[in-house]
This record gives C-alpha cells, sequence and structure tokens, in this order.
C-alpha cells in the first residue's frame, strides 16, 4: 500500500486576457494536494479557491477526456510539454511525480502558428488545416466499398500504420520543438496512410499538399533535434520524419 | 392539456429483412444539382455527426457542423477502447445478422424496437468494410486478415478493434472523411460553439442558436433540418466516464422545444473502471470490457481477507486460489466473465455491499480483475510455439507479458500512469461507473423527433439499444445512422423544400424570440454573484444521482431524489457565482453552468422516469421488483414500451406528461433473460 500524504506547491501560472494582451505570470499557492490527484484535478482545486475566495476568473485551460485520448489538453510544465513524464498528456501527469513545496511553472503552448486564446488556452486550428490538405484517402462514405478480407494486409504493415495513427493531435511536438515545427505531426499522419494499400494510391499528392500546407501555416522546419520524439505522449517515432523525408523524395519521381 | 404529438414509429411493412431494404425504394430522392440549395446543421462531430456530415457534404448538401471542442477530431467517441460489432462470421462461429439482432435484443432486455435492431445488424458489416477503405488500421492476424474478440452478452467473436484505441481510430477516419469536405467547403465546421436552444418556425426545426465560446457571442443559423449527434448526458453522475465537456444541453433544449424524451432512466453502469481514489477525483476512467475476455474477475472469499488487503496488511498474490471467488464464473458458468455489464456491475455492487470489496478508498469499493492465468496459459502457448520443451517461468511470463502487451498494451499503460501499480504483475482493481446513456430523445425509424425536421443520431437518441447496451454496439449504431441511415431518410424529407421558396432568414421573430431567451438565461446566472461554485453543484448532484438513481433503485430513494435534485436546484439559481459579463469572451465558468442548469432539470425526468417503471430490466433495477436471487424480474406484460416524456411549455418537471410507444414482438419470443 501507498503511504498517503498530502504536498504543498508554488504555481508561477502563465495568466493572459486575451490575444491582444499581455502575458504574465502569477504566483498561487496550495496545500495538500493528495498525490493521486493529477495535474488537472489540482488545477480544479486551485481554481475553486480562485473562484471563492478571490472572486476571480479562474485559470482557463483546455481539457476534456481526461484520460489521455483526445489531445484537448496542452499544458507546459516546467520547461516540457505536458510535464515532466514520458508518455503521458497532462491529464495522465500525477502530482506524486512532483516534490513537496516545488515551485511549477505552467505555461501554455508557445508556437507562431498556435496564438493565445486566453491563459492556457492556444488556437490550434492550423493542425486542422494541414489535414483538410489532404490527410485523408478519398474514398466515398456510402459503403460500396469491397469487402474488408478482400485486401490482406500483413500484421506488421498495420501495426506500423496503427503506430502512426495513434497521434491524437495535441501539438505537443510542435509547442516543445525550437523550431516551432510540425513535421512529427504530418509525418505521421503520412506513414499511417501511406502503409496500408488503401491509402498509396494518393501518397504522392498527399505528401506533397500537406507539406506545402504546413509552410504556409508558419511552422518551422525540422532540423532533427528530435525533441518533438521526446515529449510526444503517443510515442511517435521520428522514424516516420525519415519516412516522410523519403515520401517527399521520391514523389518527385515519376 | 392539448397533448401535441402522437407516437407513430414509422416501422415498415414486411418481413424483418426485407423491411429496410423495399422502405429504401420508397424515399423520395433529390437530383444532385437540387441537393446544394438545401442547408443542414449538425450538432456533434462524434462518429455519428461525422459520418453524418462527411455523407451529407458528399451527396452534396450545403452543411453546418458544431462543437463545443477545439476540434471535430476530439468528440467523445475519441475514447471509445474496445471495439465494434459486425456479423462477418469471418471467424466461422457461426455469426450472422439474425444472431446479432438476437443478442442485441435481448442484451437489451426486450425494450428496443425489432425493426431498428434488425437494420443496425444488418448494416453492421458495411460498416467495416467503409472504415477499412478509410484507412482504419484494424488489428490483423499474421495473414492479413482482419482479428476479431468477443464482448460481454454474446458467444461468439465478431468485435472488431484497433488495440484499445478503436474509438479513436474510427473517429479519426470519419473526421478525415469530414476535413476532405471542409477542405471543398461543403462543410463549414464551427469549433468551440455551442448549442444553445433548437428554433422552431411553424412547428418544424429551421436552425439554432449558438454561443461562440471564444467571444461569447450569440450567433444564429438557419437551415432546412437540423441534425443532432451530441453523444450521452452520463455527466449527470458528475463522476462518470464520459468527457469533462459531455453534456444533454443540446438534447434537452430540443426535448423544451417539445421533442419527446425517451426512456430517460436507462444509463449504463460500466463494470470495469478504476475506482474512486479520493474526494476531489473529477472523473472516472474505464478500462475496456475487452480485458474480461482475458482477466478474471474475483474478490477474496472471507471476509478477513478483504479487510487485510483493504488496510494493506495482506499481498493480494498471497491469496491462494481456493479462497478467491470468482463470483462471475461461480455465478454464471456459461458466460462467466462476459456477462453483459448490468449483470457485471451488479453482481460487483453485491459482492462489495456484502463487505467483500478490495480498494481501500471511502466507500471500500472495488474488485481484482486479475491476468495472472491468461499470462501463464498465453506464456505457455507461445513457449510450445517455439519449441521451447521446458520453459522456465520467466520464460512463460515473458511471452504471455508480450501477448497480453499486443492485445491490450496501451490500457495496461493508461491503468499504470493513473494507479501508481503494474497490472502485469499484480491483479487490477475495478469497480463499476456510470457510462452510457441508453435513453435519450424519441426517435421514428427515420431517425427524426418528435418534432418535424429535428433528427437525432447516436447516443444523442434512444433508439436500438433498449435498457442495455451491450459492449461494441455504440460505435456501430453511430456509423450506421450516420454512413448509412440518415443519407436516405433525410432526403425523403428535404424533398418537400424543392420548388418552393424555402429559405428563412435568421431575423424571423423565432429567431429573435429563441435568441432573447437564451440572453436572459445566461444573465440570471451571471446576476447571482453568490458563493457557491458551478463544481459543488454538480458534485452534490452526482452524489444524489449515483446513491438513489443509480445501479439499483427503490420507491423511497427516487422521491428523495426528486426532493433533494429540488433543493439543490434552489440553491444553484440563489446563490450560484459565476464571474465575468455577458459582454465577455471566453469564459469555462459560465459555459459549466449554463450545463448544470439543463442537468438539474433532466436529473429530476431520470427519477421520475424511474419511479414510473415498476420493474427490474436490464440497467434499471428496482430493488422491489428482483427474483429470490437477486436477479431482476421484467414485468412484460405492463411495461413492454418505450416511456416517452413531453414537457409542458413553462411548467415544472414533475407535470410532464408520458406518452407510450408499444414495443411489438413479432418475431423474437420474450424470454427470461437468463446468463446462467
Ligand atoms: C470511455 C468510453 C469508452 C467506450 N468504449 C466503447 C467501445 O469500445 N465500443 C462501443 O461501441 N462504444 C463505446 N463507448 C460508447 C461510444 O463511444 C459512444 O456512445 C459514442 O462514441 C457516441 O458517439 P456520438 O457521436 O453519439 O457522440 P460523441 O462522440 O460524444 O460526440 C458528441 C459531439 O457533440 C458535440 N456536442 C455536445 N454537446 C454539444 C452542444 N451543446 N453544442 C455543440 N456541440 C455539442 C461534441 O462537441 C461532440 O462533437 C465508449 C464510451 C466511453 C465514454
Ligand atoms: S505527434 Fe505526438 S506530440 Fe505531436 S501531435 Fe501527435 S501525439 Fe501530439
Ligand atoms: S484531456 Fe483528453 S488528452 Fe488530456
Amino acid at each position: 500500500m501507498k503511504a498517503k500524504k498530502s504536498l504543498n506547491f508554488t504555481l508561477k501560472v502563465w495568466r493572459q486576457k486575451n490575444n491582444k494582451s499581455n502575458g504574465y505570470f502569477k504566483t498561487y499557492k496550495i496545500y495538500d494536494i493528495s498525490p493521486d490527484s493529477s495535474f488537472l484535478e489540482m488545477l480544479d482545486i486551485l481554481n475553486n479557491n480562485i473562484l471563492l475566495e478571490k472572486k476571480e476568473f479562474p485559470i482557463a485551460f483546455d481539457h476534456d477526456c481526461r484520460e489521455g485520448i483526445c489531445g484537448m489538453c496542452s499544458l507546459y510544465i516546467n520547461g516540457r510539454a505536458h510535464g515532466p513524464e514520458n508518455l503521458a498528456t497532462t491529464c495522465q501527469l500525477h502530482m506524486r511525480n512532483f516534490c513537496n513545496d516545488e515551485i511549477i511553472y505552467v505555461e501554455p503552448w508557445r508556437a507562431k502558428s498556435f496564438p493565445i486564446i486566453q491563459d492556457l488556452i492556444v488556437d490550434r486550428s492550423s493542425l486542422d488545416r494541414i489535414m483538410m490538405s489532404g490527410g485523408f484517402i478519398s474514398v466515398g462514405t456510402f459503403g460500396h466499398t469491397i469487402d474488408g478480407n478482400l485486401i490482406p494486409i500483413a500484421k506488421s504493415d498495420a501495426d506500423k500504420a496503427f503506430d502512426s495513427a495513434s497521434c491524437i493531435g495535441c501539438g505537443a511536438c510542435i509547442a516543445t520543438c525550437k523550431n516551432k515545427s510540425a513535421m512529427l505531426f504530418v509525418a505521421a499522419k503520412i506513414s499511417h496512410l501511406a502503409l496500408l494499400p488503401q491509402g498509396k494510391i494518393e501518397r504522392k499528392k498527399r505528401v506533397l499538399d500537406m507539406v506545402q500546407k504546413m509552410d504556409e501555416e508558419g511552422f518551422g522546419s525540422c532540423t532533427n533535434t528530435m525533441a518533438c520524439e521526446i515529449d510526444c505522449p503517443k510515442g511517435i517515432s521520428t522514424e516516420n520524419i525519415s519516412f516522410l523525408n523519403k515520401e517527399y523524395i521520391t514523389s518527385f519521381i515519376r | 392539456m392539448k397533448i401535441s404529438y402522437k407516437i407513430d414509429s414509422k416501422i415498415p411493412v414486411g418481413s424483418l429483412n426485407e423491411k429496410w431494404h423495399n422502405y429504401k425504394s420508397t424515399l423520395e430522392v433529390i437530383s444532385p444539382q437540387n441537393r446544394k440549395h438545401l442547408d443542414i446543421i449538425i450538432v456533434g462531430s462524434g462518429l455519428a455527426g461525422a459520418s453524418a456530415s462527411s455523407s451529407l457534404a458528399e451527396l452534396g448538401y450545403r452543411v453546418k457542423v458544431f462543437c463545443y471542442q477545439d476540434s471535430p477530431r476530439r468528440a467523445h467517441s475519441v475514447a471509445a477502447q474496445g471495439g465494434i460489432n459486425a456479423a462477418k462470421n469471418y471467424k466461422g462461429d457461426n455469426d450472422s445478422i439474425d444472431r446479432l439482432f438476437y443478442d442485441t435484443i435481448k442484451g437489451g432486455d426486450y425494450r428496443s424496437r425489432e425493426a431498428n435492431v434488425y437494420r443496425l445488424a444488418e448494416i453492421s458489416s458495411s460498416i467495416i468494410d467503409q472504415c477499412v477503405a478509410q484507412g482504419v488500421p484494424f488489428a490483423r492476424d499474421y495473414a492479413g486478415y482482419l482479428e476479431n474478440r468477443s464482448f460481454g452478452g454474446t458467444k461468439v467473436s465478431r468485435t472488431f478493434y484497433a488495440k484499445g484505441q478503436t474509438g479513436q481510430q474510427l473517429l479519426l477516419a470519419s473526421y478525415s472523411a469530414m476535413v476532405r469536405q471542409i477542405g471543398k467547403g461543403r462543410i463549414i465546421m464551427y469549433n468551440r460553439h455551442e448549442m444553445m436552444d433548437l428554433v422552431v418556425i411553424d412547428g418544424v426545426a429551421r436552425g439554432i442558436i449558438t454561443r461562440n465560446l471564444v467571444s461569447g457571442k450569440l450567433e444564429r443559423h438557419a437551415a432546412h433540418t437540423v441534425i443532432i449527434a451530441s453523444g450521452g448526458y452520463s455527466n449527470v453522475f458528475f463522476l462518470s466516464t464520459n468527457a469533462m465537456g459531455s453534456n444533454a444541453s443540446a438534447i434537452w433544449r430540443v426535448h423544451k422545444k417539445g421533442a419527446g424524451f425517451a426512456n430517460p432512466c436507462y444509463t449504463q453502469i460500466h463494470p470495469t473502471c478504476i475506482p474512486i481514489h479520493g474526494n476531489f477525483q473529477s472523473k472516472l476512467t474505464l478500462m475496456s470490457e475487452s480485458l474480461r475476455n482475458d482477466g478474471r474477475i474475483w474478490v477474496p472469499k472471507n471476509i478477513e481477507d478483504a479487510i487485510n488487503i483493504r488496510n494493506g496488511k495482506q499481498y493480494t498474490q498471497n491469496i491462494p486460489e481456493k479462497n478467491r471467488d470468482y463470483f462471475l464464473e461461480r455465478k454464471y458458468p456459461s458466460f462467466g466473465n462476459l456477462v453483459p455489464r448490468d449483470i457485471a456491475s451488479r453482481s460487483a455492487k453485491e459482492r462489495c455491499d456484502a463487505g467483500f470489496g478490495i480498494e481501500n478508498n471511502d466507500t471500500m469499493e472495488g474488485v481484482f480483475l486479475d491476468f495472472y492465468h491468461s499470462i501463464n496459459f498465453y506464456g505457455l502457448e507461445k513457449s510450445k510455439e517455439l519449441g521451447i520443451t521446458n520453459p522456465s517461468e520467466k520464460q512463460i511470463k515473458y511471452y504471455g507479458k508480450k501477448i497480453l502487451e499486443s492485445k491490450y498494451g496501451n490500457l495496461f499503460h493508461m491503468y499504470e500512469r493513473i494507479t501508481g501499480d503494474n497490472p502485469y504483475d499484480i491483479p487490477m482493481k475495478i469497480y463499476p461507473a456510470a457510462h452510457y446513456t441508453m435513453g435519450g430523445l424519441w426517435v421514428d425509424y427515420n431517425l427524426m423527433s418528435t418534432i418535424p425536421g429535428c433528427y437525432v443520431i447516436g447516443e444523442a437518441n434512444f433508439s436500438d439499444h433498449g435498457a442495455n447496451r451491450l459492449g461494441a454496439s455504440a460505435l456501430m449504431q453511430g456509423l450506421a445512422d450516420g454512413y448509412f441511415i440518415i443519407p436516405y431518410t433525410i432526403s425523403d424529407y428535404l424533398s418537400q423544400f424543392l420548388n418552393k421558396n424555402n429559405t428563412i432568414s435568421t431575423d424571423h421573430e423565432e429567431f429573435k424570440k429563441s435568441e432573447k431567451q437564451v440572453y436572459n438565461n445566461i444573465l440570471k446566472i451571471l446576476s447571482k454573484k453568490g458563493n457557491i461554485s458551478v463544481d459543488y453543484i454538480h458534485k452534490n448532484l452526482g452524489h444524489i444521482m449515483w446513491k438513489y438513481v443509480g445501479m439499483s433503485r427503490n420507491k423511497k430513494g427516487l422521491y428523495k431524489a426528486i426532493t433533494k435534485i429540488k433543493e439543490l436546484k434552489n440553491i444553484f439559481w440563489n446563490n450560484i457565482f459565476v464571474p465575468g459579463n455577458i459582454q465577455d469572451g471566453m469564459n469555462y465558468e459560465l459555459e459549466k453552468a449554463i450545463r448544470i442548469a439543463d442537468f438539474l432539470e433532466l436529473s429530476e425526468l431520470m427519477a421520475m422516469d424511474a419511479v414510473n417503471r415498476n420493474e427490474s430490466c436490464g440497467s434499471h433495477f428496482r430493488e422491489e421488483y428482483q427474483t429470490k436471487d437477486g436477479e431482476s424480474m421484467r414485468n412484460d406484460e405492463n411495461y413492454k414500451y418505450v416511456s416517452i416524456w413531453e414537457y409542458q411549455q413553462n411548467k415544472s418537471i414533475k407535470e410532464e406528461i408520458m406518452h407510450k410507444e408499444n414495443l411489438i414482438f413479432n418475431f423474437v419470443k420474450l424470454k427470461t433473460r437468463s446468463y446462467v
């Protein structure tokens, strides 16, 4: 059995009213936090205090599923996207990962292509726009497709495609990259679709369109610093990026 | 009091397997060049909304889609773990459309509509083909063919899956079909927009009022038809497996505009969630039911062992086999750990109520889900396969773990993240939690509510699952509704708008009236400036609902719930504190407050519906109606119906009128549901 003691923290939280105003760090103290609380539950408690004691606006942060799969939560904690734990989103980060009396810095994703909306919330719709440019297989949705078993897919391909497809579109890879490159996100999609027979037909067009859109949206270029892989909560490997590069180059060869 | 609607389920004539086929040929179609003059609003971008919007946009209609998240890809369908059913009989275990149909009807305890369920079973296999074509990386075997596993309530393997992320993969596929249409300009996507009201003009749904969650502004949107795909409402229990933003507001507002609300009391309690750890917990996490394929559920046989485990004085691993009570296998030998959810949940509760719970939390509730046996089994099998004649324990464990990892890796990882325990080595702890709502807006065979022009699809409607939903059926239903049903039935309805001056201006009086009402409601919430937070209200509502309207109910408790909900409603409307003004932009507290106001009304209706149903069926377990073995006692003679509640304008919830849709079973015989 785990010993349950409660923890105290000092939080330095980025507050910013909206995209027009300036942001700043504000300091909050919080006491009696269970090590089993998640980071977001800790913020809930803090927010309740801010709300009822100070009658102020609580800290705005994005979240929804709270189980690491929707990709909505997005905090930059102590200099790392999604905080200190590997392979975890912020909602899966627990306070047992911090020391008593620790000072914790909480910031929003920072990237030109992710404008701040309020406090810790940013606008990630640029990722949707990249997807619009080609992140799909152009098949009709009316069910006149062939039987799912008519094209066997090697287990290793299906598994690899699955690994790439498990990207949750959180944007941590971009927030953590010094160039603010969206390469890992795009590469994951390219690999997922190009590895499957159904996706192969459009692969050349797809990679060209998505890479072009990524540039248009103002994401930086990839210089192989590999920070993205370290902070990706889903373990999307930079092998996807090599794959993308290969796809990109071969797309010029007829 | 004028009764404003009559219930007509519009079930087509003919034998079960001909109904949908023949019916389609009677539906009007609209020519491609005319479709671009017709506007469709879709609220929700989950599996139901995304599949409907991509199909309708592809047909050429002009579609507007709304979701409250920052991207349609984050709809809560993304969280579904286990899988999706289809009657493909790929495994040769004698599965068929009829069998899937029968399992679903039986699983729902004979409280669903035959015709709908049959259609669902018929469509099921096209869904898999469609998704494969869209690039869903379903699990495959070494020969390259699709893999299956089984879920509760069935004896065949018909569940298709992508590890523990099936929902994510299916949603990404329908989202990708959707973004393709957004890119073409056929869908306009409104992220971070919440539907606040339905606009009904001349008795017909013609638009919605939304709140832009970033700017805070109210907006009006007109269309020829409105489709609601806003998901389930089990967040009314506060602690549930649903996402934090999941809400009933969209369907509740539609209900208040005249749509019948069906079977509100049916909430599925999912047996395998991670138990509650503390007072500040914000939500519960599901561990997919598929784990029951390989995990065995037990509690100690001796109460002292249970007490010692809770107090940390006894290691689980030290309890010998003979002192473990595999209660599901004991009580239901032919289905064992794979009994349906309602039965598994109640059995766990029964053991914990009797004092055998193993979790060290306030309520001492929790049972083990143990993988030790399957690790051994798979490890041995694999060792043999590899020609290792005398495998060591270490080798067996190694290979066994590898196999489990390939099936459920991400679920085990998720569990470890949350609890800090490694489930490969020590058994998981699980307990039931509020999960899926079988109730929702009533719809006819066309998926239209009692408000003409307002369709409801996915979890938001009541159809297909009856009093209990079998695993892996919700994803199937959402996609069937969106990809393969609504495109047909909606064209029949929309065809009336051709050759008429048919657009409606958002300056219409009804739009103004609706918007004003929404505005006043928000103003009222903001003006209280009391000293109670929205979360406080929500948590308390959750306690009431879980205690009295949860896994088991009785008349006295339900009346108590109604009284307590009213008290809470009073506190809310007198003492709530929400910061900010109406012209402020983003305001999370306000968003939550608006949703809670609706939950406070819906919850009362849930309790009323449960009081009304004097029987036990599926997830609705009334303590007064049980056999001496504690199994539920259905009353087909008096309750073989769907209850449909009609809101009375400007009156309290208790004055709602109940209508009945009698369920007619021509093709299945009603039997006592037994899984022994
Ligand atoms: C943890 C979990 C695991 C599950 N696992 C399985 C499984 O393995 N197999 C299975 O078959 N089923 C499973 N289910 C059930 C299944 O996932 C859901 O029933 C199904 O995905 C619901 O889909 P939907 O499209 O109806 O709604 P959702 O996916 O919930 O989508 C709702 C949409 O409506 C929008 N919305 C809601 N309210 C508003 C509003 N007021 N204004 C604007 N937009 C709004 C949301 O933004 C969202 O886009 C699971 C459910 C959960 C919670
Ligand atoms: S690649 Fe990883 S970090 Fe980047 S968006 Fe996907 S899941 Fe998030
Ligand atoms: S809240 Fe969904 S991933 Fe964190």
